[in-house]
């Protein structure tokens, strides 16, 4: 049996047919990923042209400067900012947890772990990443309520408070594993310049790693705000379904989020009004969110520009 | 001396950088020619050449020949596919690079991306490749065993086997024990020299020592440029060129 | 400190300062692992404590029922298969063979930075507005109805970022030695990429598939929005068919008042905790065994 070939002609059959195959194949991928970008299109093509219709009706006045939002009421009000205010509320609550408790750990995990040690507390702490928002959603409403109930006699059975803390857990790992993944892309050099100076590790980690992955560091704050901003569960089944134009963390509350959950559990023709309002609702925290990735992506890949 | 390939008047530029050139070289058939010069004067550039693994990554361009004999066929050419260019011309690595699977498929996948099935035959070829690559002795009994439980110098000497099997006309040799050890690397100098009645060698090296121990030709290149090219007795004893000289004599690089 | 005592006294003082502040920052680190890992834990009892007792084979074969103590989760699960199924098949495919064409195939333009750019905001786009999506697109568009299909593909949009995202990740590791190696023997680039590049980067690949399944397991939001029904008496025949999951049938117990409903919710949260904790530990599993099997 011979091995040797001979070589070729561009037009010969057996060339022809192997390039074809190979940019078909090529092709068929190209096709799959491009799909990304299709899918990305639609999401926005059919939350505008699904919400536009709603501003006929609506003066975009009164969308912003509205106090309340009663869309399904006799005498509608559309006031955005009812739904602002209840997402903004638990998601600052939610960060005053999640910021120093991630950056904590992620300093703890990156510059005071053995190797061995941050090989099993990493993946345990994105366990609480892993677990279903609706059960977070249970433990907020039917553990943490009723244990902050105990201290604070005041706090409604549904409120923004305990909602927006055991959102502020959910996310830990989300910020601690994007910030250590930015504190252990710092060059080891600077580490060790910080150390040989006699510099302790505290000292060393906290003026000399951090500001160094500081663009990393803030990037995952913006990840983390972003995914406060549009969590779902947790906020419908804790945070309760008032809208509310106040930022009392005691009281109940609805975010953008868990006003398209109400909306949707109901009957919803197409084109009814309460159709258009959760595109609405949908498009703002869209656009809330898309802006805070863009940014969260700026300074990242600026991060990533600073060490190549 | 019969040519088995020549190198002619070849410029090679990447994104738009000049890397080689006007380089002219022969290759004489069972002979091992080696490339020496200073790092990033383009030595292994040029071996890459050969079986256009530039080709991979694009923004490349060649000008001039390298032709292949005895039909003097231009390997460069854009009527040429790369592929073939390969089925033709193998290559052993700088660092080992065994795939993570077991010694026997290694060595099959050259023949099985030729489109060989029989399997007695695979069975045959991987014997004498093992063998011509002196390593049967050490793997007869475990061929099924991953080729990266192997130690460094079994490895590459796997990668020469897995090129060996599909047999070649010319066969390229990048550093081929720069990350070895000096018994690893004495034992790879002398299976080379052994190679060459089997098949044509080119090989680039750091090693001026391995050079004149293994290589009958050697062609010092400097800066993208072929500086002097000569039997390795003469190169290395009489240089022509003063550049030579101060390389050899170790004035640079 | 005093300008009298001597330099070597104050450097002393200070040094003790510095490894006290450093065993408090061990500290405070180790508390807020704890913290976390205790919350999880915590979850973990409360759901297991109020949930076990209602855990029964009469609990897995089911229908919801108006009461609590005969309602079970069989649809639920049985929804919840169906959905992933046609996530699966909509998503491994799509995703590895985008993450392959983005490592092997793409050249940078504008297209792949395009596509790139685009999979980085399609993660980071909050899930119910791919649900929004789906009722707008699969629902009154393709009129594909409130069914397992409309479901599984939302889902498979959801969790598409995360396969192609691991899948370029495992990619990544491979070697370009190796590449070379299979490309000097005279392959193609696709018999490199079959017979190398997915073989060895299968390890990374299946760990995001099985966290990416786990997320879909888990997800709750979009599929309200395409109307997963909280009451399905009976079991599904075909994609097109209404359907529930265990998280909306987890969802829908919760926001009973009754109490006793909330028993039959905390035995579903264990159930679907169960589940994706165990996809978890096999995601870490995964990448443990093929870290080992293959150093490069």
């Amino acid at each position: 049996m011979a091995i040797r070939s001979e070589f070729s002609t561009p037009q010969s059959l057996k060339r022809r047919l192997r390039n074809f195959k190979e940019s078909l194949i090529g092709l068929s991928l190209f096709l799959c990923a491009l799909s990304s970008v299709l899918i990305t299109f639609g999401v926005i093509y059919t939350l505008i042209s699904e919400a536009l219709p709603f501003f006929k009706d609506v003066s975009l006045k009164n969308f912003i400067l509205d106090r309340e939002w009663t869309p399904l009421f006799e005498n509608p009000q559309y006031g955005i900012l009812t739904l602002m205010s209840g997402t903004f509320l638990t998601t600052a609550i939610a960060l005053t947890i999640a910021i120093p408790l991630g950056t904590v750990a992620a300093v703890f995990l990156s510059e005071y772990c053995s190797h061995r040690a941050r090989e099993i507390f990493k993946p345990l702490l994105e366990l609480l990443a892993a677990v279903p928002t609706v059960v977070y959603g249970y433990f907020a409403l039917l553990f943490i309520t009723p244990l902050l109930q105990k201290i604070i006699p005041s706090l409604e059975s549904f409120n923004a408070l305990s909602a927006g803390l055991v959102m502020g857990i959910m996310i830990i790992p989300y910020i601690s594993s994007l910030s250590e993944d930015a504190m252990r892309a710092v060059p080891l050099h600077l580490r060790e310049g910080s150390l040989a100076m006699g510099a302790s590790k505290l000292q060393t980690s906290f003026n000399v790693i951090v500001p160094a992955a500081f663009s990393g560091i803030a990037s995952a704050y913006v990840l983390g705000i972003s995914r406060a901003l549009g969590e779902t569960m947790v906020v419908a089944i804790a945070a309760g379904l008032q809208p509310r134009l106040s930022l009392n963390p005691l009281e109940s509350t609805q975010t953008l989020t868990a006003y398209i959950v109400q909306v949707s559990m109901g009957d919803l023709p197409q084109g009814s009004i309460g159709y258009r309002t959760i595109y609405v609702a949908g498009l703002v925290l869209l656009i809330l969110t898309l802006t805070f990735n863009l940014i969260g992506q700026n300074i990242r890949a600026r991060m990533e520009n600073k060490y190549k | 001396m019969v040519k088995k390939a020549e190198v002619v008047n070849l410029n090679f530029s990447y994104t738009d950088k000049r890397i080689l050139n006007g380089v002219s070289l022969p290759i004489y058939e069972n002979r091992i020619t080696a490339l020496i010069g200073p790092s990033g004067c383009g030595k292994t550039t040029l071996l890459r050449c050969f079986n256009r693994m530039h080709d991979l990554y694009g923004a490349i361009q060649y000008d001039g020949k390298i032709n292949l004999f005895p039909d003097e066929l231009n390997i460069l050419s854009d009527e040429i596919d790369p592929i073939e260019v390969r089925m033709k011309i193998g290559m052993v690595f700088q660092k080992p690079n065994p795939f993570p699977k077991s010694i026997y498929e290694n060595i099959a996948y050259g023949l099985r991306v030729r489109g060989v099935k029989k399997k007695s035959f695979i069975d045959e070829k991987i014997e004498d490749s093992l063998k011509k690559a002196s390593l049967w002795n050490e793997v007869s009994d475990r061929l099924n065993s991953s080729a990266t439980s192997l130690s460094g110098g079994q490895q590459q000497r796997l990668c020469i086997a897995r090129a060996l099997a599909t047999e070649p006309d010319i066969l390229l040799l990048d550093e081929p024990t720069s990350a070895l050890d000096p018994i690893s690397t004495a034992h790879i100098e002398e299976l080379v020299t052994e190679l060459k009645k089997s098949v044509t060698i080119v090989m680039v090296t750091h090693n001026l020592h391995q050079a004149a121990r293994t290589a009958d030709y050697t062609s010092f290149m400097y800066l993208g440029e072929m500086i002097e090219f000569g039997e390795s007795s003469q190169i290395f004893t009489n240089p022509k060129e003063q550049k030579t000289e101060n390389y050899i004599t170790g004035r640079f690089g | 400190m005093s300008s009298t005592s001597s330099r070597q006294i104050n450097l002393k003082t200070q040094i003790e300062k510095l490894k006290r502040q450093d065993m408090f920052f061990w500290f405070v680190g180790l508390i807020t692992l704890a913290f976390a890992l205790l919350t999880l834990l915590s979850l973990i009892a409360d759901m297991a404590m109020t949930g076990w007792p209602r855990i029964s084979q009469s609990f897995f074969f089911s229908f919801p029922s108006r009461f609590p103590d005969k309602a079970g989760i069989y649809s639920a699960w049985v929804g919840s298969f169906c959905v992933v199924l046609v996530t699966s098949l909509m998503a491994i495919p799509l995703g590895i063979a985008s993450g392959v064409y983005l490592e092997e195939y793409a050249k940078k333009n504008i297209w792949t930075k395009l596509i790139e750019l685009n999979i980085l905001n399609l993660a980071g786009i909050p899930s119910i507005t791919y649900g929004l999506m789906a009722l707008g697109f699969f629902v009154y568009r393709m009129h594909l109805g409130q069914s397992i299909l409309t479901a599984g593909m939302t889902l498979g949009l959801l969790v598409l970022p995360i396969i192609i995202v691991t899948t370029r990740e495992a990619i990544r590791t491979i070697p370009s030695h190796i590449r070379e190696a299979s490309y000097s023997l005279g392959a193609t680039k696709w018999q490199t990429i079959h017979n190398h590049i997915l073989p060895y980067s299968s390890g990374g690949i299946m760990t995001g598939v099985v966290i990416a399944l786990s997320r879909a397991i888990g997800e709750t939001a979009p599929l309200i929005t395409v109307g997963a029904l909280t009451f399905i008496a009976f079991l599904p025949s075909s994609p097109m068919d209404p359907y529930t999951v265990l998280p909306i049938q987890m969802f829908n117990w919760v926001s009973r008042p009754q109490e006793e409903f909330h028993i039959n919710a905390a035995a579903a949260g264990l159930v679907l905790l169960t589940m994706t904790l165990f996809l978890n530990g096999t995601a870490i599993y995964i990448r443990y065994l093929f870290r080992k099997k293959y150093k490069w």
